[in-house]
């Protein structure tokens, strides 16, 4: 399977990587490159194998409706370049 | 109740679907142990899952699961025992994981219904199609700087059930009923608590309309997340109206988000998200498949309270109610409990009139819920067992209300307190009536002159004379006897 140009660059751009223009052909090629040893898997027949989501033969793991966390407001804005009165700040986003 | 459009060349028809985000109610959110509460500090009610930090992992929590199951029962809705969440990824700045973790091609609860009862007494059927658990977002603020916007993640991660209509409502008025019912029937179980205002029901209208009798869906447009029942219905008629100029003038719908503008009643076209709708959703390799067993189910369904449809069909048949009367009254789950607790050992009917005739009046105008009535059940029920033990009549219990209303005090300390007995005895009341005649003997002769009307006039003085306590039926009976000639 081979992903054209402009798939690349859509990819790219939902995943909010700049990917500069010359650099578009390549990763075009290697991604097809990657999407072609996913094809192969598609050799083997699995008519007989439930589809799953995962390969841990296990339940997940509930928990009790209890508040154990919060009220650490600086350690949670501890990273953000910006804040303001316990907000983080970020370039203005109107709709 | 048909709403069409009638346009230029053809009469409209609006089809309409929603869907609804239910905050789910609980104490902590979806996948982490930070609480819920609403209008805490900003960013104080964050877990490093909710900022979305490397390497944290999300942890169900089994009420949230629970609280899914509980309310797909209550929407006689299909319950899926295996389901899987999934990524749903987008970039927004109040996203902090990058991907919103919800469900898609295998939610938790399936197809279900709820019933309509409409005004003119139609019953209609609208589909529900699923049902699912998912993430909320964070809060952006944009209005407390002048170049940035504030984020706070209090809410990033709360649980939100989303739950989607099928196409099935035709009119702006079986939207708000449809929104309405949900909204009750979330408060009866306890799910959800249907706040608008508090943003803990949110609801996207998506809305087309197509010729009267043409088969088949034209392009929908949504309006997202409007926050007030009334305002979805403008919304829905606005945006249908649009839909029939942009086609009579030979337009086009493109399928698009939009906004609804309160202020000048419009929706407009929110600054288009090319791609956004791409959002590549694949299952989260940080969760295994949300599994229960029947048992599970079913322990759950045998806590389910009385629903609103059950509930309205008993008052209609152990008590008589009307059908609307019976609607009115388990709309509330609290108003529900309340005339039942009123009409018990009562005659229903006389409850059924005091609690929706006079006390929903009253309580509106106070602009006061049910639960803060001045006027107790125990209080409201005593105030009918003094009108059908003949304590006071009917016109005085009226009076008697009002206090009730302004002071809080029980109907037997007001009517001991202000004198308002019923009098029932002859002597006072023939007192009056003789008194009235004497005054008046003009009309006297009137009436007897064959002025039968008059007697109505007769009833009104003696009244005035007694302070309104006379006993109607006695009164009138020794009235007969006195004018007669």
């Amino acid at each position: 399977m081979s992903l054209d140009d402009a798939t690349v660059r859509k990819i790219a751009h939902l995943a909010r990587i700049s990917v500069a223009e010359k650099d578009i052909a390549p990763l075009a090629k290697e991604l097809s490159g990657i999407m072609d040893w996913i094809e192969q898997l598609q050799e083997v027949d699995t008519s007989a194998v439930e589809p799953m989501t995962g390969g841990a033969d296990m339940m997940l793991n509930w928990r009790k409706d209890a508040v154990t966390d919060g009220g650490h407001t600086d350690k949670v804005l501890a990273n953000a370049p910006e804040s303001h009165e316990g907000f983080f700040g970020v370039p203005k986003v109107i709709e | 109740m048909t709403f069409l459009i009638k346009g230029e060349t053809e009469t409209w028809e609006v089809v309409i679907g929603l869907e609804v985000h239910a905050q789910v109610t609980s104490e902590a959110k979806l996948f982490s142990g930070a609480p819920t509460y609403f209008g805490a500090d900003p960013n104080s009610q964050v877990s490093f899952v909710d900022a979305g930090m490397p390497g944290m992992l999300p942890v169900i929590n089994e009420i949230c699961v629970e609280q899914a199951v509980r309310t797909g029962l209550g929407l006689k809705a299909r319950i899926n025992n295996r389901s899987v969440f999934s990524r749903k990824n987008y970039f927004y700045a109040d996203l902090p994981q990058g991907y919103q973790i919800s469900q898609f091609d295998l939610p938790i609860v399936g197809k279900g219904t709820i019933v309509l009862d409409m005004p003119d007494g139609v019953s209609r059927e609208i589909g529900i199609e699923r049902l699912h658990l998912e993430q909320d977002a964070g809060k952006s603020i944009h209005d407390l700087h002048p170049s940035k916007t504030f984020i706070d993640l209090n809410r990033s991660g709360v649980a939100l059930m989303e739950i989607v209509s099928d196409p099935d409502m035709r009119s702006p008025e079986e939207a708000g009923a449809y929104l309405r019912k949900l909204r009750s029937i979330l408060r009866y179980l306890g799910t959800c608590n249907g706040n608008m205002d508090e943003g803990s029901m949110r609801c996207d209208a998506n809305v087309s309309v197509r010729p009267q009798g043409e088969e088949g869906l034209r392009t929908r447009c949504e309006i997202k997340n409007v926050n007030s029942i009334r305002f979805v219905m403008q919304a829905i008629e606005y945006e249908a109206r649009r839909h029939v100029d942009v086609y009579e003038s030979g337009g086009e719908i493109s399928q698009e988000t939009r906004q609804y503008d309160s202020n000048n009643g419009e929706t407009r076209s929110m600054r288009s998200k090319e791609m956004a709708h791409d959002y590549r959703y694949f299952p989260d390799p940080d969760l295994l498949p949300l599994v229960f067993d029947d048992d599970y189910v079913a322990r759950i369904k045998a806590t389910l309270p009385e629903l609103p449809d059950e509930k309205r069909e008993r008052f209609i048949s152990e008590y008589g109610l009307t059908a609307y009367d019976a609607g009115v009254l388990v709309v509330e789950r609290e108003t529900s409990v309340y005339f039942e607790d009123v009409a018990k050992d009562r005659d229903p009917k006389a409850a059924a009139n005091w609690v929706i005739s006079n006390l929903f009046g009253a309580l509106n105008k106070m602009g006061i819920s049910i639960t803060d009535s001045p006027i107790t059940a125990d209080n409201l029920g005593k105030l009918i067992d003094l009108i059908t033990d003949n304590t006071i009549s009917g016109r005085i219990a009226k009076d008697v209300f009002e206090i009730m209303l302004e002071e809080g005090k029980g109907p037997d300390a007001i009517v001991e307190e202000k004198g308002l007995k019923q009098i029932t005895d002859t002597g006072p009341i023939e007192d009056a009536i003789g008194q009235v005649m004497a005054d008046n003997p003009g009309k006297v002769e009137e009436y007897r002159g064959g002025k039968d009307k008059l007697i109505g006039w007769f009833v009104g003085q003696v009244m005035k004379q007694t302070g309104g306590k006379a006993n109607p039926g006695k009164l009138n009976e020794l009235l007969q006897k006195k004018l007669a000639p």
